[in-house]
């Protein structure tokens, strides 16, 4: 009986926590800025949309906490109460967005080890500076981070993810009619599109391959000075620019003020490194400066000559080789010995940069060395061809004789009937 | 000259008593008819066969049955090894061209219906050789442990595994553990080079022991007046090396023109490559499985299947005993017609499997 | 001589041709080839002393090159000198004590592992053991 008693007892308070506990859970999850603008249509609902995949909201963050308002209120007056900031303008953006991202006690609760100097850095940018003096066309925040499904740099789907980098910045900057108020060119993405670089980057996938970013800098975005084009590319291309620094031709640009790496790479259309690029032909990128005659044109045509030389040497040796392959002998390990000399150009052509012909010829001839051992394996792989070809002749006239032996005996027999 | 041959088979003759041997040889006789073309191909199998064992103890000289050194020595024997490579293509060549002589010598046999009674256990011993030498085929694929034959044993171990009941521990037996690692080298070396030569030799043994016994079929309804009979020691062997050394001027081409390649080493964490088949001698099997609905009724497609080929294996084997009319002497249209319709499909789903995109 | 001899006689004779063709190659494959083993696996990189300390040597594993490092306390390591980037050929910078990639700058530390640069993987390590007078890298099991 006391048992009963009691559980009758419980009974009701429980059924009313029940009945009023859980739709106040409920409310303590309601998201009624979601819920009205999930209902709606066009660019009033992609915020609904985008927001489930955004960061913000994983780090458990919500509309309000951008927005304000009051989120447990479905009436739309009601919702958008004091608090409520609505969208920011375009100029205001960066500021809204650094009300957190600067402030590094705050961000310090969610991840420690991100920045907070993104609105002073994006202060020195080109954008920046065109968004204080009023140009609401210069980029924000938002239109490299997106809006409402931001995602972090490692993310491949993120807008910043390495191989989406170009297609973000090229959005405005290959974008001629929006351009053209600023007199730069448009090109800069085809250019890049058809860079090593990007072929590392799209084709490789190689994401150490450097975009936009990586010489631009990203939310200090600036075109580098002439003076300060090598210090960027010396960040990944060390020994190039050692060499050049020791080269004649260091005084030379800097008296001139010529931009390092660029006079002959070019900046975003930098394209594998070929033969073509020495020497005195049209496509020689010494000849910018050096006339016929002079110091300068007789290096280049030396410094051409010793590349074509080995360049025609090497595909000789391939040819050798693939014609043994096709003849059916293995040349596996004359090819493997071919790439050590892949290795040995590319020293080669980083030493052009130090412009020591006497350097370039050494390690060069450390190439021939490897060279002459493959063309002698080539050679010798087509010589067992011949051998081969020539055996079975032998093999073939010795078997056709014995079988034309055995046609005659066989006929012999079958016409005299004959007993062996 | 001749005093010392015939002293020399003196001496033998009174140790080992050959001249039974010589007199019994000197009276089998072949018939000769319209399809007597057809008695060389069993001369042929054995040919080829012995080339195999002859090549294959060449290649052990050389051959190591480890994931790590596999690949390298088959590299070894075909770049360094003199004559290494002219070895290891008659070896791969010659299975090939033995297996597709197997079917040739089975199928002619067949529609001469060379298994009437008291044949029936020649059929039976040669479709156990078939299947011994498929099992040659598929264990030595394996050998070179290059990307092909890692992932061909891969597939053909999982059918293997798919049979109802047994199929898990069979496949766990064959790759001596879950997946095909040095356990499934070490076992399929095993195979190759010790229990299958032994079987062969047994089963060949006894193939070749009930031919000489039993002589050559004739095919029924032939006219006797017609047979003429020639006799096997030395006339038709006289014929046998001849074809013999057509052959072997075929397989010395193929070798030098079209040696066969080392292939890329396996593996086992790299990608399957696309289109991956077994060899040509399985395919007919590979597509059909292929070709198959996943279910029929309420049976999977691939067990169906299976089953089906296991049936049939054991039918064809047994055909001896099921063609009553060909036991009677007399014809028997219907087997014909069912031999004809196996090996259509065998040679129209080998076919299709290089033709059709996507198999 | 009369028509059946000749035709032994030249059965024979062709015959006996046709066999030493196919002895001959079977000969030559037996006698052992001047490289004697295959698949080189276990290669003898230097002789004990070769090396002063904090120095190293490249040389050829299979058909790759591979570096053995004498560290500055005396002990022998061995790596893959393939660097993992775009397949240059590493070098040891004695005054760092780490492994470098003149391409494009990329680093390893003397466990094989990434320090800096775009190498996406580690190094591979192999196993060193001086057995008398030489000293045998081979592959980890």
């Amino acid at each position: 009986m006391k048992n009963t008693t009691i559980t009758k007892k419980a009974l009701l308070p429980l059924v009313l926590t029940c009945l009023l506990g859980f739709p106040l859970l409920a409310l303590g999850q309601k998201n009624s800025c979601l819920d009205c603008h999930s209902k709606l249509g066009g660019e009033l609902r992609a915020p609904a949309d985008g927001f489930q995949q955004d960061i913000h909201q994983q780090f458990g963050l919500g509309c309000k906490d951008c927005h304000g308002g009051n989120p447990a209120q479905d009436n739309e007056d009601l919702a958008k109460d004091k608090s409520f900031k609505g969208a920011p303008k375009r100029a205001q953006i960066p500021e809204f967005c650094a009300s957190c991202h600067a402030n590094a006690a705050h961000m310090r609760s969610f991840n420690p080890g991100l920045r907070v100097d993104q609105l002073s850095q994006y202060w020195t940018s080109r954008h920046g500076q065109l968004l204080k003096k009023g140009d609401a066309k210069a980029a924000v925040c938002t239109d490299c981070h997106g809006v409402h499904g931001i995602q972090t740099a490692k993310y491949p789907k993120s807008l910043i993810f390495p191989w989406n980098i170009p297609q973000t910045c090229g959005r405005c900057h290959a974008n001629a009619d929006y351009m053209k108020d600023y007199k730069i060119p448009t090109n800069q993405l085809d250019e890049y599109k058809q860079s090593v670089h990007a072929g590392a980057l799209f084709e490789k996938k190689d994401m150490s391959a450097p975009t936009c970013n990586d010489c631009h800098g990203n939310h200090g975005a600036f075109p580098p000075e002439v003076k300060s084009i090598a210090s960027i590319c010396r960040q990944c291309h060390p020994s190039a620019g050692e060499l050049f620094s020791k080269s004649p031709h260091k005084k030379a640009f800097d008296e001139l003020g010529l931009s390092e790496c660029e006079a002959c790479h070019r900046n975003h259309k930098i394209l594998s490194p070929s033969n073509d690029m020495l020497g005195t032909e049209k496509t020689s990128v010494c000849l910018q400066c050096h006339e016929s005659g002079s110091q300068g044109y007789q290096a280049a045509s030396q410094l051409g000559q010793i590349f074509a030389a080995i360049q025609t040497q090497i595909r000789q040796d391939e040819d050798i080789l693939a014609l043994a392959e096709r003849k059916g002998v293995e040349v596996n390990e004359p090819r493997f010995h071919l790439q050590d000399v892949n290795t040995l150009l590319v020293s080669a052509k980083n030493l052009t940069h130090s412009l020591d012909v006497q350097d370039i010829r050494q390690k060069i001839g450390e190439g021939e060395k490897i060279l002459a051992e493959v063309r002698l394996a080539g050679d010798k792989a087509l010589h067992e061809a011949k051998f081969r070809r020539k055996g079975l002749v032998i093999a073939t006239i010795f078997l056709a004789l014995f079988a034309v032996a055995l046609f005659l005996k066989i006929r012999n027999m079958t016409k005299s009937g004959a007993r062996p | 000259m001749k005093k010392l041959g015939q002293n020399i088979f003196a001496y033998l003759n009174e140790r080992f008593q050959i001249q039974g041997l010589l007199d019994f040889s000197k009276k089998k006789k072949v018939p000769e008819h319209p399809y007597s073309f057809w008695y060389y191909f069993g001369g042929i199998c054995l040919f080829l066969t012995g080339i195999q064992i002859l090549t294959g103890i060449l290649l052990l000289l050389y051959y190591t049955p480890s994931i790590d050194a596999a690949h390298e020595s088959i590299q070894f024997i075909m770049s360094q090894v003199k004559f290494g490579w002219l070895i290891r293509s008659v070896h791969s060549w010659t299975a090939n061209i033995l297996i597709g002589v197997i079917f040739v010598h089975m199928f002619s046999t067949f529609f001469l219906k060379a298994y009437r009674r008291p044949r029936e256990l020649t059929w039976i011993t040669g479709f156990l050789l078939l299947l011994v030498f498929l099992a040659f085929g598929f264990s030595g694929y394996l050998l070179p442990w290059n990307e092909l034959s890692y992932f061909a044993t891969r597939v053909g171990t999982d059918i293997a595994g798919s049979l109802p009941l047994i199929g898990k521990w069979l496949k766990t037996v064959i790759l001596g553990g879950s997946a095909v690692s040095q356990a499934t080298l070490s076992r399929f070396f095993w195979f190759h080079v010790a229990i299958l030569p032994m079987a062969a030799f047994l089963i060949i043994g006894t193939h070749v022991l009930l031919v000489q016994i039993l002589g050559m079929s004739k095919p029924i309804g032939v006219d006797e007046a017609k047979v003429k009979e020639i006799s096997f020691f030395p006339d038709f062997i006289y014929r046998d090396a001849l074809g013999w050394t057509l052959i072997l001027v075929l397989i010395g081409v193929l070798c030098v023109f079209l040696p066969w390649e080392i292939g890329k080493k396996a593996d086992p964490f790299g990608a399957t490559p696309l289109g991956i088949k077994p060899e040509w001698y399985f395919t007919f099997m590979f597509t059909t499985l292929k070709l198959l609905p996943s279910h029929v009724i309420f049976i999977e497609g691939e067990k169906l299947a299976i089953l089906a080929f296991m049936v049939g294996g054991i039918l064809w084997m047994l055909v001896p005993y099921l063609d009553r009319r060909a036991l009677q002497e007399k014809r028997s249209p219907v087997f014909t017609w069912i031999g004809l319709l196996v090996f259509l499909y065998i040679a129209v789903m080998t076919v299709l499997t290089y033709t059709v995109r996507g198999l | 001589m009369n028509r059946r001899t000749f035709i032994n006689g030249f059965l024979g004779g062709s015959l006996l041709a046709t066999i030493a063709a196919f002895l001959y190659p079977v000969v030559r494959y037996i006698l052992p080839p001047k490289q004697a083993e295959a698949g080189q696996k276990r290669v003898a990189a230097a002789k004990v002393g070769d090396l002063a300390p904090n120095s190293a040597k490249i040389f050829k594993f299979g058909s790759s090159p591979a570096i053995l490092i004498n560290t500055q306390d005396g002990k022998l390591l061995a790596f893959s000198a393939v660097c993992t980037h775009l397949t240059c050929t590493v070098t040891y910078q004695y005054d760092t004590g780490t492994m470098f990639c003149p391409c494009h700058n990329g680093r390893f530390d003397l466990a094989g592992n990434v320090i800096s640069g775009p190498p996406p993987a580690p190094l591979e390590t192999y196993n060193v053991e001086v057995a008398g007078e030489d000293i045998f890298v081979s592959k980890k099991a």
